[in-house]
């Protein structure tokens, strides 16, 4: 438990101090979203018919943004095999990046989410879904997308490399995250969807870890 | 029987077998150094011997238990100085030690470490400022700053002035002296006194007194 | 643990190159004569012999290529993935080949059924492309398949690389259940008008014997294709091993020693 908040809070120290990490995803974000009104017009009607799809996707790729530095840097540095020779297992030091980058992009994107829901004329129904989907389904795209960053360490091609691994996986949690807003906004029970969504983070949550851990166990054996 | 030891070790690198039938052993308070041109297989064998790569055959034991039984376990004996530093640029080089000695058990006093490879005065620099010689002192002060038994150093000389290698050589006296144990690879020479040589050169896997 | 023992006791005999290429090219011939011989009876049955249906027309005859070729990619993937997990826990060298192998042909299987599903969906739905269920499950798939065989290539060393992509495949594996699950209940949300449902009455024999017989020849085919390709594989790697005896063998003197150290330690 030292270990995983010393892990974190590393983490949390190195992205305030090397930069604007978090305010880029969170200005990806936006300016993703704001592309759509000059795409599609700005009636509100057709805005807010498609505001949960826009938004939901815009979330999703800008998490997946800050993916490929998860431990690319730390890879680069030597820091990852002296964090893999830690007294520790790795799953936990995993769990940890994974936490700090959920500190840093997804809990950002959560909080421009209302901006965007406004720009976007969400119906107020679907608003209170909205923020509660990204917040249950953003922790599973770090998570899923944690196993995508291990994958590619020392590979040739790294960012598209990734987008291609990890945006199929994401789709469940789109769907699931969409269709949730979406039934909010026309009225409809919308606690299964949540459920399966808690669901899928429940199941990510042990899973993950450690496939990233096995991952980044095969990467250092180089 | 020694403390630590690898029997019969067979390594490939992809197609190309690095090392066969490799044995070693090391008793508390000694010293092995590896030797060998480029590409014999000195990075490699650390890189074994620290449990980062598995041998393809044969075993390394810790108190003759296999280390890929317990590999947090051994890690918990071991500190590794790879090529790389892992010197943030943006934290303090005080606190890049300290992140590394709280991972363990075992956090000694950070200041005392820094004297002892004369970087006490960058304290509070932030990693890039520093050079290739002086990240190399940082991050073998981080191995005095939580003690280990077994130091795996994977050439500890580089970007090492004279006066940096004196004290190296200086701390690992005292840290044999004390009951630990060195594995390094060298290309310079390096004063270690009766340390062990392991020749990893053309397969002639001699093992004998410097 | 018994289980692990036990799988490396049946693995163990066709973990060696050799044995394993022999038994290859014993069986190649015969692969290769199967897959001849079914897909001629095949397309008989299923362009001659066979009468349209009634609803379809003659636009039924798509389904003897693409319900086969559906079947090999879910096929194709369940055997990669199988392949992958041997691969990484027996350490089984010819298996990640055999991964490796699969994947590029159940890639092509599955744009095939994507490809006939669409030329058959536009005289049927009088559209090239519906967001069906089942439709966008299986480009999903091809995706999974294109993600796997990108990964597989992007290391300068090849073993990397087949580790890296057996754990995709496995990862990937776990998830085609939850993403066809995901589909099936986001299309029901959004059903398209205009499908017609495929499951009518139920098949007639003269269907069904074209249909079978199609499967046996892309099954048959596969294994042609993938032995062939798993040669392929292992002769790569004696290359490789060639230069890379180049850059480190340094005196001839050496490389015999390096020849000889290989061969006992097999």
């Amino acid at each position: 438990m030292n270990t995983f908040i010393s892990i974190v809070r590393r983490d949390l120290q190195l992205a305030m101090r090397q930069g604007m990490d978090s305010v880029m995803v969170v200005a990806f974000f936006i300016l993703a979203v704001m592309l759509f009104p000059f795409g599609v017009g700005p009636e509100a009607n057709i805005l807010a018919r498609i505001a949960a799809g826009v938004i939901w996707v815009a979330a999703l790729l800008s998490s997946m943004l800050s993916l490929e530095r998860l431990f690319q840097i730390d890879y680069e540095d030597g820091s990852l095999e002296l964090l893999a020779l830690q007294p520790c297992a790795l799953e936990i030091t995993v769990m940890a990046k994974i936490t700090a980058h959920w500190l840093t992009t997804g809990l950002p994107l959560l909080i421009a989410t209302p901006l965007l829901a406004v720009f976007m004329s969400l119906p107020s129904d679907g608003f209170w879904a909205l923020l509660f989907t990204l917040a249950i389904g953003t922790p599973s795209l770090s998570l899923i997308g944690a196993i995508g960053a291990a994958l590619i360490l020392g590979s040739r091609r790294g960012g598209v490399l990734l987008s291609l691994l990890v945006l199929p996986l994401y789709i469940p949690v789109l769907i699931f995250g969409v269709s949730a807003v979406d039934g909010a906004i026309s009225g409809l029970p919308i606690k299964a969807h949540l459920l399966i969504m808690a669901g899928l983070l429940v199941a990510a949550l042990p899973l993950c870890p450690w496939a990233g851990a096995g991952a980044i166990k095969q990467a250092l054996e180089t | 029987m020694a403390l630590f030891s690898g029997e019969n070790i067979l390594c490939f690198r992809g197609e190309r077998t690095v090392f066969a039938d490799l044995s070693f052993r090391i008793q508390l308070g000694e010293a092995l150094v590896l030797r060998g041109p480029n590409g014999s297989g000195k990075s490699t064998l650390l890189r074994l011997m620290a449990g980062l790569l598995k041998p393809h055959d044969g075993t390394i034991t810790w108190d003759g238990e296999n280390i890929s039984d317990d590999p947090e376990g051994h890690n918990a004996h071991l500190h590794y100085v790879g090529h790389a530093d892992a010197v943030k640029p943006v934290l303090s080089v005080h606190e890049n030690i300290v992140f590394w000695a709280n991972l363990r058990a075992n956090a000694g006093p950070i200041e005392a470490a820094l004297d002892a490879f004369g970087i006490g005065y960058l304290t509070d620099v932030p990693g890039r400022f520093l050079s290739a010689g002086q990240k190399r002192r940082v991050n073998l002060a981080r191995i005095l700053a939580s003690p280990a038994e077994l130091w795996l150093l994977d050439e500890p000389t580089t970007a090492l002035d004279a006066e940096a290698i004196s004290d190296l050589e200086r701390e690992i006296a005292t840290h044999r002296a004390s009951g630990g144990m060195v594995i390094a690879s060298t290309h310079t020479e390096i004063g270690l006194k009766d340390a062990r040589i392991l020749n990893l050169d053309d397969f002639r896997l001699t093992e004998d007194a410097a | 643990m018994y289980l692990y023992k036990f799988g490396k006791m049946i693995f163990h005999k066709y973990a060696n190159p050799t044995r394993f290429l022999k038994l290859a090219s014993t069986i190649q011939p015969w692969a290769a004569a199967a897959t001849i011989g079914f897909l001629l009876a095949g397309l008989y049955f299923a362009l001659l012999s066979s009468p349209g249906d009634y609803q379809q027309g003659e636009t039924v005859r798509i389904m003897y290529i693409h319900v086969p070729a559906a079947w090999m990619a879910m096929f194709c993937y369940t055997a990669m993935a199988a392949a992958a997990a041997v691969g990484l826990i027996w350490k089984h060298p010819v298996a990640e080949l055999a991964a490796r192998a699969t994947a590029p042909i159940g890639a092509c299987f599955t744009f095939l059924a994507l490809f006939t599903g669409s030329l058959w969906g536009k005289p049927m739905w009088g559209t090239w492309w519906v967001w069906d269920a089942r439709l966008t499950s299986v480009l999903i798939l091809f995706f999974l398949y294109l993600g796997y065989m990108a990964l597989s290539n992007a290391f300068d060393d090849p073993a990397r690389g087949s580790k890296a992509s057996s754990i995709l495949a496995l990862v990937g594996f776990v998830n085609v259940p939850i993403i066809k699950f995901s589909v099936d209940w986001w299309n029901t949300l959004h059903q398209p008008a205009s499908v017609i449902k495929m499951d009518g009455p139920a098949i007639h024999a003269s269907m069904l014997i074209p249909l079978i017989l199609m499967a046996f020849a892309f099954k048959a085919f596969y294994i042609w294709v993938m032995l062939m390709r798993i040669r392929g594989e292992i002769n790569e790697g004696k290359i490789r091993a060639l230069r890379l005896r180049q850059v480190h063998g340094g005196p001839p003197s050496r490389t015999t020693i390096l020849e000889k150290t290989t061969e006992g330690a097999r």
